[in-house]
């Protein structure tokens, strides 16, 4: 049950990580590789944050503020200086290593002692008279502190899709996805296809950013090694929430990509119930979306055909 | 002071891949100078700069030369996304006019903001715009005002054709421009949009600059014919010439520019052979 209740956390707040990557390479329909660094550079910037005795709320929204920056600079430096959109990604990320590393001055900054989101939820838990050694879930105890994070990560979470949903009804949100969509029709109908791409990314890097920023407090502290891999991670959660939300109209495909990275910890935390090391969970990732990528392809050029001729075989 | 002219070109000048052996002069000095609610046919072989000349007018080509003014305001540098709010236009490609994820409702929403400096954070279909989208999306006659969210890739070309026109002219243009925008329509769906054109221009007494290759439209639409030859207007049909004018002639003028063509190169090359 703990590790349910984590996987559950741990979707959540991978969830504004997806979701970012599912604005950038659905609904604007570019490769932007600038999530890794976006990750890591919410992540950072906020536990800086919270060691200087900030709340948690203000020092993820600068995480998300830090992520969104990254993104208006892959933006700027593809749409003003005709860098090709997959190197401008790549010098973000590059340069944010460095900066990263400058905030953290070089080490990790551990997050115990501070308001970091899983001390102050469970502080706000007990201060509510609620049971101080946590909740029977199914026969299991869960704590307090796992409890009460999980019930906090949810407005955290909830409050940015949201307004996601419905910043994509607005006027913006809809050239936004006109652009994305067909940038032809977008520029003929008077669309600024350039500020809509700049505008696209930073709101995909910012939840990104804000995901890096809830991240690093749930698992208390920040460090070099976690942007590593977050774009694939990402990708991996699009693709199994594309698989959820097939045909759907837009709101179902968000709350697809949610659930889809739901899944994907529940998988992730299946496969290390059957003792697959954390080491290589990494590999797992990569290769899950490798094999969904090629897969339709594989069947349509090998499988279909075999089972054509058998049926024709009768 | 007497009202601006609707669109006037000053000696559009452009060469593409200027300098190389694929150099094109696609414009080699065009005016044009166009009252409001003139309609003009631009008839053309490939390769004329018929097309050219409608991307000049769309902010799609910067000529290197020359200048583009609609209602007497000089356009010819400004970006495209900016023209569109003066210009409205209609694609020769089905697919390149709306964006197919979109539902039907979504594509006229966006196209409704044309003109406007920039999209606010206002709710994009309210019930009130919906109403009158659905109205406008009933006057096609074609029954999508129920399928207002359906996504328009799921719609023929025709359809995705027609709903062009009505986004392109919802918000209403300075100048329509019409790329052979029935051309890749079966016979069917082209006459049908053909006919919509006809209706929403004389109902909105558009200005409307449309490039075809069908001497047939040429006859039927408009007041005035272009004959657009190696980047320049080589034959000019308006008024009582214009009503006159039948398909045949069309064809026989082509028939002259296309052996005109022909003693050209010819004699450039006994020039060449004489001189070098």
């Amino acid at each position: 049950m703990n590790l349910l209740v984590g996987a559950l956390s741990m979707g959540l707040l991978l969830g504004l990580l997806a979701l970012g990557v599912f604005v950038a390479f659905r609904i604007l329909g570019t490769y932007d590789l600038t999530a890794d660094g976006a990750f890591g550079v919410g992540a950072v910037v906020a536990a800086a944050l919270l060691a200087k005795g900030l709340d948690p709320t203000t020092a993820s929204i600068v995480g998300g503020l830090a992520g969104g920056a990254a993104g208006a600079t892959t933006g700027l430096l593809h749409t003003r200086l005709k860098v090709d959109i997959l190197l401008a990604g790549i010098l973000v990320t590059t340069a944010l290593y460095s900066i990263d590393l400058f905030v953290m001055h070089g080490g990790d900054i551990p997050l115990s002692g501070t308001k970091a989101l899983p001390g102050t939820a469970e502080r706000i838990w007990v201060g509510a008279g609620l049971p101080v050694d946590g909740v029977m879930l199914l026969d299991t105890r869960v704590s307090a502190r796992n409890i009460a994070t999980l019930i906090a990560l949810i407005p955290a979470a909830g409050v940015p899709v949201l307004l996601l949903d419905r910043f994509f009804r607005t006027s913006l949100g809809l050239a936004l996805r006109a652009t994305g969509d067909n940038r032809t029709m977008a520029r003929a109908v008077g669309v600024d296809v350039d500020a809509m791409f700049v505008l696209g990314l930073v709101a995909a890097n910012g939840m990104v950013g804000l995901s890096g920023a809830l991240f690093a407090q749930y698992q208390s502290f920040a460090n070099i090694q976690m942007s590593f891999g977050n774009l694939v991670t990402g990708l991996g959660c699009v693709i199994l929430g594309d698989a959820l939300s097939r045909g759907a109209p837009l709101r179902g495909r968000i709350l697809g990509v949610v659930l889809g990275t739901i899944l994907f910890r529940l998988l992730v935390a299946g496969a290390i119930t059957v003792g697959v090391g954390p080491n290589a969970l990494k590999l797992m990732t990569a290769g899950f979306v490798l094999a969904v990528l090629v897969m339709p392809d594989l069947v349509r050029r090998f499988l279909a055909p075999r089972l054509e001729a058998r049926a024709a075989r009768g | 002071m007497a009202e601006p002219k609707a669109l006037e070109l000053v000696d559009l000048r452009h060469t593409f891949n200027e300098g190389t052996v694929n150099e094109v002069r696609a414009l080699r000095g065009v005016d044009l100078v166009m009252e409001p609610g003139a309609f003009v046919v631009v008839l053309g072989f490939n390769g004329s700069g018929k097309s050219s000349l409608l991307n000049a007018v769309a902010g799609t080509l910067i000529p290197a030369h020359g200048k583009v003014l609609v209602h007497g305001e000089d356009v010819t540098h400004w970006p495209e996304h900016r023209r569109a709010g003066l210009v409205g236009r209609v694609f020769q490609d089905p697919l390149r006019g709306t964006a197919p994820r979109l539902t039907i409702a979504e594509n006229l929403a966006v196209a409704a903001q044309r003109g406007r400096r920039w999209p606010d954070l206002r709710r994009a279909l309210s019930r009130g715009k919906r109403e009158a989208l659905a109205a406008r999306v009933h006057e096609l006659g074609m029954g999508l005002e129920d399928r207002l969210d359906t996504p328009i890739g799921a719609l023929s070309g025709g359809q995705r054709q027609a709903l062009t026109l009505l986004m392109a002219t919802s918000v209403s243009p300075r100048i329509l421009l019409l790329d052979e925008h029935t051309a890749a329509l079966d016979p069917k769906s082209a006459e049908l949009v053909l006919g919509l054109t006809e209706e929403i221009v004389r109902k909105l007494k558009l200005t409307t600059l449309m490039v075809t290759h069908s001497m047939a439209q040429a006859v039927r639409l408009g007041d005035r014919v272009l004959m657009m030859h190696r980047g320049r207007v080589v034959r000019d049909y308006r008024g009582p010439r214009k009503r006159r004018l039948r398909a045949e002639e069309l064809l026989d003028n082509f028939d002259e520019l296309r052996n005109e063509d022909m003693m050209d190169e010819s004699a450039a090359g006994m020039l060449e052979r004489m001189y070098l």
